[in-house]
């Protein structure tokens, strides 16, 4: 599903951001990817969803390769990726159906189908009530609501989340992430980079990948496997 | 499409004041622009007048016969530098002083003897009436054996060249200068619109939109906002216009066409402004 392999990113100003890394997120998977401030999550997931080139390796997402995409071809991946930030990222002039809309507009959708898709991830994420308010008019946690049914309504492979409960206190730390295990229960395969260490050890067993200063220090799948070869 | 216009359309609703703004500085610039184009027009048009009189005189010799007249008009007819060819007979050219040189009327009243020669007068046609071309078909009519003289007031028409050259070279390079201030405020104002959108764009390239279906309300949004500027400057030069034809000289405007091609270049530089500040910004995202 998502395949790193000695992927290194260098900027020109600020150097190494990621140095030979490589971990695989299989199909319907749960991961974490965690580390410290700086430690390279965000330009993990920003290679994953192209918004960024590795300088050299490869990434593979969803059966598309980093090393052969176009820059044509990038609309293409990132329709099969669902994308949520700490920020939410929405439209501050567009309702909540509106935003969630918006994802499909601007891809093509036909205008029949837009609708009844809208409400049906709006009350997945249990906003179907407040579908007509503005983001200014909605809590942190029901803002990130309103961004995981604008990344789900493209029925996506894959959700990729950068600290989605950066901005949000306990409680709805809490529900967003029950909201994002569902999703994955559902089927979709769930990367999630967090510095949330709690929110981690509350998921026993499930595929972490640890960063420090751009390096894989720790992937809980390649301990699996190393137990299960001895 | 219909998304691509409703989202022109909004973004015209959402932001109306920055809107007004782009399109407001987008038609003073253009104004300017105006302005500066309405004194080439007078100027070429002032200049066009005065060359209207360049024409080359062959004075005929005294008892050439009409006929060998005749056939010669028709000859300087058919040379290409050539409009129209008069002939002047000697009778024709004193009443013509008597009723043009008042000062000198006694003069020409007392005469016994017709002192004035018959010439042929020698229109050339616009793009010819230049000292090269003049000098050139004096030449020709020098050449025949009926002219006795050619006079076509060398000096004047060599001032008229030179100064054609330089309105032509000041008008091109005012003009260029105008043309790059509007190119770059137009442009700038245009990359503030995209700008205030930036989070949007970013939101679209997100979600998978293609860079043409981002590029394309941007697009339509700059050469509407060129358009709408190139009428208001068209609407503010004419008011302009207005008040100098009437209290301080008589001046001419644009013709239908010029004004037309006014408006185009106001949203041709809007679209391209709009292709430059969203190429640009496409690939800072």
């Amino acid at each position: 599903m998502i395949k790193f392999t000695d992927v290194t990113k260098e900027y020109p100003k600020t150097g190494y951001a990621l140095q030979h890394v490589s971990f695989h997120v299989k199909k319907g998977e749960f991961a974490f990817l965690t580390g410290h401030s700086g430690a390279g999550k965000s330009t993990a997931l920003k290679l994953t969803y192209l918004d960024e080139r590795p300088t050299s390796g490869e990434v593979r997402v969803s059966g598309f390769s980093t090393s052969r995409l176009s820059g044509r071809d990038i609309p293409m991946l990132r329709r099969r990726l669902g994308i949520i930030f700490q920020d939410f990222r929405l439209l501050e002039d567009r309702t909540a159906e509106e935003n969630v809309a918006f994802a499909l507009e601007v891809t093509g959708s036909r205008r029949s189908q837009i609708g009844p898709r809208v409400m049906r991830v709006l009350t997945q994420v249990g906003l179907a009530g407040k579908a007509h308010q503005y983001p200014r008019e909605l809590s942190g946690g029901e803002q990130q609501r309103v961004a995981i049914a604008r990344a789900l309504v493209n029925d996506p492979v894959v959700l990729l989340a950068d600290e989605p409960t950066g901005n949000l206190d306990e409680r709805a730390t809490r529900g967003i992430f029950q909201l994002l295990r569902d999703i994955n229960a559902s089927g979709t395969a769930v990367l999630m980079a967090t510095h949330d260490l709690d929110l981690v050890r509350s998921m026993p067993g499930v595929h972490l990948i640890e960063l420090q200063h751009g390096k894989v220090v720790y992937d809980s799948a390649e301990d699996a496997a190393a137990a299960a070869a001895t | 499409m219909r998304l691509i216009l409703r989202e022109v359309f909004l973004a015209f609703r959402r932001a109306p004041l920055l809107s007004t703004l782009s399109a407001t500085t987008i038609a003073f610039s253009l104004f300017v622009f105006g302005l500066f184009g309405l004194v080439t027009v007078n100027l070429q048009r002032a200049i066009g007048d005065v060359a209207e009189r360049v024409e080359v005189v062959a004075y005929i010799r005294k008892g050439t016969p009409l006929e060998t007249v005749t056939l010669g008009l028709s000859d300087i007819e058919a040379i290409p530098q050539v409009e129209s060819a008069t002939h002047i007979t000697e009778a024709e050219a004193l009443q013509r002083a008597r009723r043009d040189l008042r000062e000198f009327q006694d003069i020409f009243q007392d005469l016994e003897v017709n002192p004035l020669p018959a010439s042929i007068e020698v229109r050339l046609r616009p793009e010819f009436r230049t000292a090269d071309a003049a000098s050139q078909v004096a030449g020709m009519l020098r050449a025949m054996n009926f002219v006795e003289d050619v006079r076509f007031g060398q000096d004047w028409v060599e001032k008229l060249d030179r100064l054609r050259a330089i309105a032509g070279a000041v008008g091109f390079v005012v003009g260029a200068a105008f043309a790059l201030v509007a190119v770059i405020i137009i442009g700038t104002t245009i990359r503030m619109a995209v700008l205030q959108r930036s989070r949007e764009i970013s939101i679209m390239r997100l979600v998978g939109a293609t860079d043409g279906f981002i590029r394309l309300p941007f697009l339509l949004e700059g050469l509407l906002k060129g358009v709408l500027g190139g009428c208001l400057a068209l609407a503010m030069s004419y008011g302009a216009w207005a008040l100098i034809d009437s209290y301080l000289i008589p001046a001419a405007f644009f013709t239908r066409t010029q004004s037309l091609i006014g408006i185009c270049a106001g949203g041709l530089l809007g679209l391209l402004g709009s292709m430059v500040s969203v190429g640009r910004h496409l690939k800072d995202v």
